[in-house]
């Protein structure tokens, strides 16, 4: 189980925090004007990467924030967390 | 009962203490101190079980938790029963009750031993290759083999004892208090770490605690002596807390781990009354020591599997621990010096030792040297190629091995002895630290796979990090721990060992025999009964990688998880497959070590604690006025209130008529709502609810349907407009938290810019609906001082009042169709104001209804719930909503989805109402629907979602799905049933009161 370093919180179990999937992934601004496959794009297509992946979790049962981090998943490292809007302080 | 066995010198055991117990119906005595296994063995019994599918006998094998064999019922009959305990585990009691599993009818004489007769056609894969066919038949083979496979029972009443969980937060952990545990915890406790040492036995210093031999000495003293005097001293340490009896089952990821600590086995039964036996530690260290040590490995030969076969640091255990002697004419086989050791116990306490069976060509070391000297017969070079005797060695037969090892040369010798004591060398105990991600490598010259990679801040010290030596743990200990805990003052300024121990080994993994490998049966797996032929022929099958080879034999899938076997496996599998053995890695260590009981696991999470549940400001009414409930979500709702024996049919009916005849209350308090405050409010709900919500007017309330991102309905509900930039949303009792959850996620990572503020006020209101053609009557009553005329407070719409000098916020809305009113307080005072409009509705039977009833009249009126009509995968359209879905927002969640190639199909299951042919038939919930039955196979085009008998209609009424419905009115379908075939005709979905008229009614 995680210890995550929430950016608002600190560090914290990982019990209270939900996991959101893939990060950096930006709602388009104009969906209508997207063909099919553009959308699908949107909607459905997620990376699952072995290695650092980038990810959005949310401090649930805590803040009830949001917020990225950085993780190796092929050990589960953490790498960094980092607040919404912000850039990725690891590449 | 023979005494000889005993020698009463042990310090560990009370002599002055007898305690008895019961194995097998037969009463026994053994002494404070001993465990189950070693009492047994006093008792001159080895045999204990029968193994899982050759029913062989077997006996005691080891004196700890890797124990595969004697596995036992621990309190025969009672709610405490407890199957495949370890005998070796269990610290006998006073009154103890324990008996032998998988036997029958005794098991001296067990019916099943047939298997073993049988084994030339029981292989590997037996069941299934045999029961593959024909399928329809494994229904018949089931029954048979479930009867036949299995050890021990499951209790069938429940765990009448307590467990609890407790957390733990320290600097250090170490796991293992031999000698290098006390070491670490030692350095780490005097350093200032706040430290907190477990080990699985009731007693600390591991296996050196016993270890009295002249043979190692630790500064010029006996290595139990010197260690008695290290545990003194650490267990005076401030800083250092110690766990004995406690058993780590699990070592995750960030150092967060799994402890069972066993507080009362070890107790009497009638001193165990209202405390708690065991507790789960979950453990979070900064640093976690691994001290686990190591397991000595079996040898696989011919029948190694006979009661009396021993491992031979076990044997030694129970001599210098126990007092036990495991035989009276012993033999050791070995391919290493640690069964020397075991011959100097023996030899100390004058038991006989008929000879010694090694390997070894050349054995070179003091201790080799001294067992010699005492006149004891050393073969050199030979291997124990069979065994005889069925309840109990008596015999077994050696040859000379091959320079190769391959083959056995010579004559055959035949040696004499009720105990054999093997060992194959040591396998550290590295479960924990792969379970925590560490890598492992293996190391050739002797054959064990090491820690090598760690995944988190931990270090693996002693013999489970493959340091095997006295010499070589006490001096890698020392500087690994001064490393790991960066720490300059060593508590062990000076450490002097010898060690009269060599560490050569000639490990052979699979011993070569006079016969052929189809007729040997060398056990891997003792307690799966797998054997070095099944191995070999998982590989002629074809099976390669280790884990399908695992899974096939089913080697290492016992209690026991192959603790004493899995290194053999692999040995045979990269000999036999001729590849080299750190390729193919291990199978993989599972969480728990040793297993947990559930009560541990769920600790007081049981009975009424196993879930939160949420009670609404008016449960208590509810409960004095004869409501069931019904679980929605964490919520107890009322479910119906039954009157005079009523069952819930008769009820729901006689609630329904009444909320349309005249007036009906419902409980609405467990809806979820959410505050949405803010000056872009209602820009964000144009973004979130198909509808158009900017120009609904301050006092008005709408009904609003949220999508997700692919279009499909998430959740509905009406929200009103309280302020120009104040609204209160209401959700579904179910979807409450995912919704605020949701609304959340794109207010903070998509709309940061919207000026939006969301507060759940769920628990804050209590809600009461009244409705019926009397409702405005019973409220008017409730709150004289409102306005309740139609030109004031019109449907969809709400007025802020007051109860009593309480405000309160009613609003006038509708899920039955009938005039109602929802009158939202305060939530502690729910109860008063719902018992004020029970007063105020007495004159007009006004009537209590639960949720059944509720979902009865609104299936009256074709409203859907959403989760039981839909299931994420029907959008507005295909649930014939089209009329809430705007076409002039330019976006809203889910909006681009709604016209996918995919969503756009015609043939979607669309939502429709279903009338049986017959009015009185009512369907059933999930029955699927059918159009032709004599296709083969039938074509499902959808399912019944809800079903009721409408009394207000005095017919059965339904909601379902149809592929294509929509274009499907007044077609005939068919609900295929498990004796019959019910014909229907598809409906429209609003049955009653399709002009709404009641809604509007000048009442």
């Amino acid at each position: 189980m995680f210890l995550i370093n929430c950016p608002f919180c600190g560090e914290r179990e990982q019990s209270e925090f939900k996991a959101g999937g893939e990060a950096h992934i930006v709602r388009p601004k104009q969906p209508t004007e997207l063909s099919d496959d553009e959308w699908a794009e949107y909607l459905f297509m997620r990376k699952n990467i072995k290695g650092i992946q980038f990810e959005r979790w949310n401090h649930v049962h805590g803040c009830r924030k949001w917020f990225n981090m950085v993780r190796d998943t092929s050990n589960d490292q953490i790498k960094a967390v980092y607040k919404m809007g912000e850039k990725p302080p690891v590449k | 009962m023979t005494n000889n066995l005993r020698f009463k010198t042990s310090k560990f055991i009370d002599e002055t203490y007898r305690v008895s117990f019961k194995f097998n119906n037969k009463t026994y005595f053994g002494f404070k101190g001993d465990t189950l296994a070693s009492a047994l063995l006093a008792n001159g019994i080895h045999l204990v079980g029968r193994s899982f599918k050759y029913h062989r006998p077997r006996g005691i094998m080891t004196s700890g938790s890797e124990e595969p064999n004697a596995i036992i019922q621990l309190h025969d009959n009672s709610s405490r029963t407890e199957p495949n305990v370890r005998a070796t585990e269990v610290e006998i009691y006073e009154g103890l009750v324990a008996s032998s599993q998988n036997c029958w009818p005794s098991v001296n004489f067990d019916i099943g031993g047939i298997n073993n007769l049988l084994s030339p056609i029981l292989p590997a894969g037996f069941y299934y290759k045999t029961f593959m066919w024909p399928a329809s038949f494994w229904e018949k083979y089931e029954y048979f083999i479930r009867k036949s496979a299995g050890l021990g029972k499951s209790p069938k009443v429940a765990d009448p004892d307590i467990y609890e969980h407790k957390y733990i937060h320290c600097d250090v952990l170490v796991i293992g208090a031999g000698i290098s545990g006390i070491m670490a915890a030692k350095m780490a406790a005097k350093n200032g770490f706040k430290t907190l040492l477990v080990d699985e036995k009731s007693y600390l210093g591991g296996s050196s605690i016993y270890d009295n031999s002249e043979f190692s000495k630790i500064n010029n003293q006996l290595v139990s002596s010197w260690l008695e005097k290290e545990i003194n001293e650490i267990s005076k340490l401030e800083n250092l807390e110690i766990n004995t009896r406690t058993s780590v089952a699990a070592f995750h990821g960030y150092n967060f781990l799994l402890a069972r600590e066993n507080l009362t086995d070890h107790l009497p039964i009638n001193q165990r009354e209202n405390k708690v036996r065991q507790r789960l530690l979950k453990i979070r260290a900064k640093k976690v020591i691994t001290a686990t040590g190591s397991i000595e490995r079996p040898l696989i030969f011919d029948n190694n599997d006979r009661p009396g076969i021993m491992l031979s640091s076990a044997i030694k255990k129970y001599i210098d621990l126990y007092g036990v002697a495991c035989g009276e004419n012993n033999i050791l086989f070995t391919n290493n010096d640690t069964a020397y050791e075991t011959a100097m116990s023996l030899i100390q306490r004058g038991i006989k030792i008929n000879a010694i069976i090694d390997n070894r060509e050349q054995i070179d070391s003091k201790i080799s040297y001294e067992v010699e000297k005492n006149n004891i017969k050393i073969y050199k070079g030979y291997t124990v190629v069979d065994t005889y005797g069925y309840r109990r060695i008596n015999k077994i037969s050696i040859m000379k091995l091959s320079k190769d090892s391959q083959t056995v040369i010579g004559d055959k010798t035949k040696l004499n002895c009720d105990c054999l004591g093997i060992s194959g060398g040591w396998t550290p105990a590295v479960h924990l630290f792969t379970q925590s991600g560490g890598k492992l490598k293996f190391r050739e010259k002797d054959q064990v796979f090491i820690p090598n990679v760690y995944p988190s801040d931990q270090i693996s010290i002693g013999s489970c990090n493959g340091d095997f030596g006295l010499e070589e743990i006490i001096k890698n200990t020392l500087s690994s721990i001064k490393k790991f805990l960066d720490i300059d003052n060593s508590e062990y300024k000076t450490v002097e060992t010898i060690s009269g121990l060599n560490q050569s080994k000639r490990n052979i993994w699979l011993l070569p025999s006079d016969k052929s490998i189809g007729k040997t049966k060398s056990f891997v797996d003792y307690q799966n009964d797998a054997t070095a032929k099944d191995i070999k022929l998982a590989l002629r099958e074809g099976f390669r990688s280790i884990e399908h080879v695992k899974r096939y034999t089913t080697t290492g899938m016992g209690t026991d998880q192959g603790k004493l076997g899995n290194m053999h496996a692999l040995g045979i599998i990269s000999e036999t497959a001729g590849t080299k053995m750190g390729e193919h890695g291990t199978t993989t260590f599972r969480p728990p070590y040793t297993p947990l009981t559930f009560g541990t696991i769920v600790g007081r999470n049981v009975g009424e604690f196993f879930d939160i549940f949420r009670r609404t400001p008016m449960h208590d009414w509810h409960v004095a006025n004869n409501a069931e409930f019904e679980n929605v979500g964490q919520w107890k709702r009322a479910w119906y209130y039954p009157k005079d024996n009523e069952n819930m049919h008769q009820a729901v009916q006689r609630e329904s008529k009444a909320a349309r005849d005249s007036a009906g209350i419902l409980d609405a308090s467990t809806l979820g709502k959410i505050d949405i405050q803010g000056t872009d409010a209602s820009e964000f709900l144009n973004r979130v609810y198909t509808n158009a919500w900017s120009k609904l007017a301050v006092g008005k309330c709408r009904y609003g349907l949220m999508l997700n991102e692919d279009g499909m309905v998430y959740d509905d509900g009406v929200t009103t407009r309280l302020g120009e930039n104040h609204y209160i949303m209401t959700t579904t009792t179910g979807g409450a938290a995912n919704v605020l959850g949701k609304l959340e996620d794109y207010l903070q990572t998509e709309w940061p810019e919207l000026d939006v503020y969301l507060s759940s006020v769920t628990d804050h209101y209590a809600t009461i609906s009244v409705c019926g053609p009397n409702s405005k009557k019973i409220v008017s009553k409730v709150i004289p001082d409102l306005d309740f005329s139609d030109e004031n407070f019109p449907h969809m719409s709400f007025k802020n009042a007051e109860i009593d000098n309480i405000k309160c916020r009613v609003m006038r809305i509708s899920f039955t169709g009938e005039h109602s009113y929802e009158i939202n307080i305060q939530a502690n005072f729910g109860k008063s104001v719902w018992e004020k409009c029970m007063e105020a509705g007495k004159d007009f039977n006004i009537t209590p209804y639960g949720t059944e009833t509720m979902h009865l009249l609104r299936a009256e009126k074709g409203f859907i719930i959403v989760g039981q009509d839909t299931d994420a995968t029907l959008t507005p359209i295909d649930l014939q909503m089209e009329w809430i879905v705007s076409k002039k927002k330019y976006d809203f969640i889910g909006k681009r989805s709604l016209y996918r190639s995919d969503t756009i199909r015609e043939d979607r299951k669309q939502l429709v109402g279903l009338l049986t042919e017959n009015p009185e038939e009512v369907l059933e919930e999930g029955a699927q629907i059918v159009a032709d039955i004599k296709k083969s196979p039938i074509e499902m085009l959808g399912h019944v979602t809800s079903s009721y008998y409408s009394p207000n209609l005095k017919k059965s009424i339904a909601l379902g799905v149809v592929k294509g419905g929509k274009n499907m009115l007044g077609q005939k379908l068919i609900i295929p049933m498990e004796n019959k075939n019910i014909n229907v005709t598809v409906a429209d979905p609003v049955f009653f009161d399709k002009e709404g008229e009641r809604l509007n009614a000048k009442l």
